[in-house]
């Protein structure tokens, strides 16, 4: 047994046990930080994607690689942070070809859900148009390259039935990106595809001939934004 | 009565979506042209500048030499700027081609195609016709742009919000469900 702590997030006092994940204890008491890689599992944390910034100790830090500690005090919804967010979600649609209009995840992405609730309405960066090519080679995978976020969740959040990985990471810097081992991908059960489509927090992993498959308006974040259910 | 605000639009490397998404104001557009005056458009053929426009509507990307003349016109001519859908906000769907190499976009539209006659196979050059650039850009990579409306297309609900603050002379925001990417 660890204990309680106290701690507060813009003000408001909490008390949670100590060494918890710090954006599960915000979700408990309402309190929605803007994530994209955070799996919220349990498990390592991820720390890509930056979007789930935070003030803390006069520092900028993910919330995701924090647990709680006595005494913090945090500081999660400011202009500044939010301007910050909206600034990594806009760097992260520049760097790929994520357009939404032709995209299958459009409505259930949550970098596009992020991009809604941060009110992106145009990217302040310059377009790179990087040239990516399409991965047709699984059976019932398709990886679109174009749109990775490079987040880490299906190299380190994702096995087989087996326990192994499926996907990993190849080459360095600019030249990044995840590849997947065809054979372990072709022996995935289709509950485990729709698992992985489904971590995926973009449109990079997709179920071969599923296609869009419900009207607008029926989507998860087409009626209310990410983190209103929190919120509530 | 106060004087009527001036709007001038024009499609780029688009569809004409965003215009029909205009058109799909319906009723609406009775109350809007109380307020608006359509000045240079594609909708009334009006197709050079007289005088200087409080806003500008340009839909579509910039992916040849004739729209880059078209948008520095507007942005000369107009006080407001509006980027309006997903092509002239990112390039859209025209920018599909911009990681294939100019030529062989060139090839395939008019050598390969199979409604090509072998014989008569060439692609067009000639100095009317304005030269295609190496890739699509978004319109803010071209000259400056001072309000964005997101969308393919944005609804006739999201442009009836924006353009309407904007002739109000208030600052455009959009309820959740109006900013859209798709």
């Amino acid at each position: 047994m660890n204990g309680k702590v106290r701690l507060t997030i813009d003000g408001q006092e909490i008390f949670a046990e100590k060494g918890a994940d710090l954006i599960d204890v915000a979700r408990e008491h309402g309190v929605y930080i803007p994530h994209l890689c955070y799996t919220g599992d349990r498990g390592k944390c991820l720390g890509t994607c930056r979007v789930c910034t935070i003030r803390w100790k006069r520092h900028y830090v993910a919330a995701c690689v924090l647990k709680t500690e006595e005494g913090m005090e945090l500081t999660v919804h400011t202009p500044e942070l939010s301007d910050l967010r909206k600034g990594l979600v806009e760097l992260l649609f520049v760097e790929g070809n994520h357009f939404c209009p032709s995209c299958e995840k459009s409505g259930d992405c949550k970098l596009q859900a992020l991009g809604y609730r941060l009110e992106m309405k145009a990217p302040r960066f310059h377009y790179r148009f990087n040239n990516r090519e399409i991965d047709f080679s699984a059976d019932k995978i398709l990886f679109e390259h174009n749109r990775c976020i490079l987040c880490k969740r299906c190299t380190h959040k994702f096995m087989d039935d087996e326990g192994q990985r499926v996907f990993y990471f190849k080459g360095k810097g600019t030249d990044l990106e995840v590849t997947m081992s065809i054979d372990r991908a072709n022996g995935l059960s289709d509950d485990l595809v729709d698992r992985l489509v489904a971590l995926c927090p973009v449109g990079a992993i997709l179920k071969k001939g599923k296609g869009f498959d419900r009207p607008y308006g029926s989507r998860k974040y087409d009626r209310s934004a990410i983190g209103t259910d929190i919120e509530e | 009565m106060a004087q009527k605000k001036t709007l001038a639009t024009t499609s780029l490397a688009g569809c004409f979506g965003c215009h029909m998404s205009f058109l799909d104001m319906d009723t609406r557009l009775i109350d809007f042209f109380e307020l608006v005056e359509l000045d240079k458009s594609p909708l009334n053929d009006i197709k050079e500048f007289t005088r200087k426009i409080d806003i500008g509507f340009i839909e579509g990307g910039v992916c040849n030499t004739e729209n880059v003349r078209a948008l520095r016109s507007f942005r000369k001519n107009c006080r407001i700027l509006v980027c309006v859908g997903e092509c002239a906000i990112m390039g859209g769907l025209p920018a599909l081609r911009n990681n294939i190499p100019l030529q062989e976009c060139l090839e395939e539209a008019y050598i390969k195609v199979p409604t090509t006659q072998t014989h008569e196979a060439t692609i067009p050059n000639h100095e009317d016709i304005p030269k295609i650039l190496d890739k699509v850009y978004p319109c803010h990579e071209v000259v400056k742009i001072d309000h964005y409306i997101p969308g393919c297309p944005p609804s006739a609900d999201t442009l009836w919000a924006t353009l309407t603050a904007l002739v109000e002379g208030r600052e455009p925001s959009l309820d959740y469900g109006l900013l859209k990417y798709d």
